[in-house]
Parts: structure tokens; C-alpha cells; sequence
């Protein structure tokens, strides 16, 4: 069910141009019967948004550097400033899953297309202005 | 172990592995398994509910009876009293006695089941949050599976190498370039539209005759007559 619905959003969201004028393209990945939506945003390709969905939230994510980029010296001070951005930050927080550090928006299981789209150049930015922000704590 | 202490070993996962693999697929295979030992215990969880609380309601109604039992006798006791039949109130009274305390029992034993229901309820309510969370946990390690890949494919795209070339700090200033070139772009094309509606705007001038142009080869020639007539 969960399923057909992200079929839904990434038919909806395919082609679709945002208010900026930017292009979003979606395509939809299975990984051993679970779907993601893998959305791309025109420019911006470098990091594409993940959009997840389970039976009580869906989950757009973006994912930002891994471990090995980040300078060893400089890591609590990192994790200070990411901890403290999280209030801040417009409707994202930070998260880290394996060796993977990430930004995150957390929405109910059925958003409105305009709220996901909203969501989504929401957290592009903040993906881009994060790592424009932190890059003094990366190699 | 708390909920969460097991959730943070599954995401954590090969943190120290060294390349791709992100998800410890033995974490991920236990946190299944608590799944469906938590579900199993649901399952039990609601039975024992529904069993308890039909012994509740069968207790409920014994309090209930046996209450209205004592004030029936009471009400007895209180006739044979103003009948002055001293002996009938004292056995009434006796009975009373009988009933209150079977009462009492009652009562202990509801308020037991009632407790029971409450626990019960909560544990079935914590139970329910904790198999979301780990559903929830489950989908986040299969999302990242699923993105690990893509990143790889992404990666390879984008640098023609593994995944582990691609630095965030590199991206960022490639989407910088492409940012400023679109910009560049936006600009050249802002100018060259600026150049065009300028390069009208005095084609129509000259042609409503306000500026010097192609109109302006007659008035030079009226100016020349002009001298020649005045030399002349």
C-alpha cells in the first residue's frame, strides 16, 4: 500500500518545475520489496532527495558526507554545530545512519503534493547550505 | 535493553567496516526476529485483554448484585425493626454482615482486574510503539541499502570512479559552477535581449523620424540646396 502510494508521488513529481524553475525528476528504486523514491533536482544532481514511507511517517532524505570526509580534530566541534543548526534549520534536521552523515525532513504518511514538493526545495537547500556551512570541519 | 539501545546497534550497523557495507545484515536479521517475537507478543498481549476483561465485567456484575443485596436487606432489616420484631432484624442484619463481606471480596478482586486491564493496556500500547519503531528502523537500514547503491551508480556518474572519490565539499562546488554558469547564461541572454529591444527601439525612432537615420538623408540634401541657394 505504502508502496503504490510513493508510485503515486513519483509520478506526480517527475518533470515537475518548481518554483524557482528547477526541474525534479523521480524515479523509484526497490531494495528487497521496499521503495524509495530517488528524486533529482535540476543543477543540483549531486545529491539527489530520497523519499521513504512506512505505516506513520514518510522521509525525505539527502545525504551529505560520509565519515572518512570529515576532519578528525575538528569532529566534536562538527557535531556541536550540526546539533545546534538542527533548531534553526527550516524544517530539516541532521542524522547519521552507518558511515553516513545526512539531513532529514520527517513528514505524516500523507503529505499533500505541495507540501512534499515544499519539502523537498526545502531541504535541497538546506542540504547545500550545510555542507557550504560545515565544510570547514571536512578534509 | 531498551527499545532504542537496539535500534542504534542495527543503524550503526558496519560503521567500522571499511567500503560499502553500511547495514550489519546480522543486526538487521535480529531486529526482524524482535519483530516478530514482539508481534507474537502482541498477539498474546490483546488475547489475555479480551480474557481478563470478560472476567472483569463478570465480577462488575457480582459487586453490582451484591451491592443492591445489602441495601435490599438493609431495607429489611429497617421493617422488621419498626415492626419491633427484634429477633427478624437481628438475623437480617446477621445476613447483612454475610453479604458485605462477600462484597468486600468482590470488590478487592475487581479492583485487581482493573488494575490488571490498565497494565495490560499499556504493555500492549508500548509494545504497539516499539514494533513501529522497529519497522520504521527496518525501512530506514532498507532505504539506505537502496541508496548506497544509487549513491554508487551517482558517484560513477559524476567522477567516473567509486563511490569513495566523491566528497560532499567536491559536489557542492561542481553544483556551485553549474549554478554560476546557468547564471552566466541567464545573464548573456538578459543582455543580448537588452542589445535586441535597444537595436528596435532606434529603428522605430528613425522611423517615426525623431532620431538621425535613414530620414535624415533628405534633410541633409534640403540643407545643402539650402547653402547652394544662399551661395548661389
Amino acid at each position: 500500500m505504502s508502496n503504490d502510494a510513493l508510485a503515486n508521488f513519483a509520478t506526480e513529481l517527475d518533470g515537475h518545475l518548481t518554483e524557482e524553475g528547477m526541474k525534479l525528476s523521480a524515479t523509484i528504486m526497490d531494495n528487497d520489496g521496499a521503495h524509495v523514491i530517488q528524486v533529482e533536482i535540476e543543477d543540483r544532481e549531486e545529491f539527489p532527495i530520497f523519499i521513504s514511507l512506512d505505516s506513520e511517517q514518510l522521509l525525505c532524505t539527502c545525504y551529505l558526507w560520509h565519515d572518512s570526509e570529515v576532519n578528525n580534530e575538528r569532529r566534536c566541534d562538527m557535531l556541536d554545530a550540526m546539533t545546534t543548526l538542527n533548531l534553526p534549520m527550516p524544517l530539516s534536521s541532521f542524522g547519521k545512519v552507518g558511515d553516513q552523515y545526512l539531513i532529514f525532513g520527517a513528514m505524516s504518511a500523507k503529505p499533500t503534493l505541495e507540501d512534499l514538493i515544499h519539502e523537498i526545495c526545502v531541504l535541497s537547500d538546506n542540504s547545500l547550505n550545510a555542507i557550504e556551512t560545515l565544510q570547514d570541519y571536512l578534509n | 535493553m531498551s527499545i532504542w539501545n537496539k535500534l542504534i546497534t542495527a543503524v550503526r550497523g558496519g560503521a567500522t567496516e571499511v567500503g560499502e557495507a553500511i547495514v550489519d545484515t546480522q543486526a538487521l536479521r535480529i531486529l526482524d526476529q524482535e519483530m516478530r517475537d514482539a508481534r507474537k507478543h502482541l498477539d498474546q498481549a490483546k488475547q489475555s485483554l479480551t480474557g481478563v476483561m470478560a472476567e472483569k465485567m463478570g465480577v462488575d456484575r457480582k459487586v453490582k448484585q451484591l451491592a443492591a443485596s445489602v441495601t435490599e436487606h438493609e431495607g429489611y432489616a429497617i421493617k422488621a425493626m419498626e415492626s419491633g420484631n427484634d429477633t427478624l432484624a437481628l438475623e437480617v442484619a446477621e445476613k447483612i454482615a454475610e453479604i458485605s463481606e462477600e462484597l468486600d471480596a468482590q470488590q478487592k478482586l475487581l479492583d485487581g482486574y482493573n488494575n490488571n486491564v490498565s497494565q495490560l493496556k499499556k504493555t500492549i500500547a508500548e509494545t504497539e510503539r516499539n514494533v513501529r519503531a522497529m519497522e520504521r528502523e527496518v525501512s530506514i537500514v532498507k532505504t539506505t541499502e537502496a541508496v548506497n547503491k544509487a549513491n554508487s551508480a551517482a558517484a560513477a556518474k559524476f567522477s567516473g570512479s567509486n563511490s569513495s572519490m566523491r566528497s560532499a565539499t567536491d559536489s557542492l562546488e561542481r553544483i556551485k559552477a553549474k549554478q554560476q554558469k546557468r547564471q552566466d547564461q541567464m545573464q548573456a541572454a538578459m543582455e543580448l535581449q537588452n542589445e535586441g529591444s535597444g537595436a528596435d527601439l532606434s529603428a522605430k525612432l528613425k522611423e517615426a523620424g525623431i532620431v538621425s537615420g535613414a530620414a535624415s538623408g533628405n534633410s541633409i540634401l534640403e540643407r545643402l540646396r539650402a547653402k547652394q541657394q544662399a551661395g548661389g
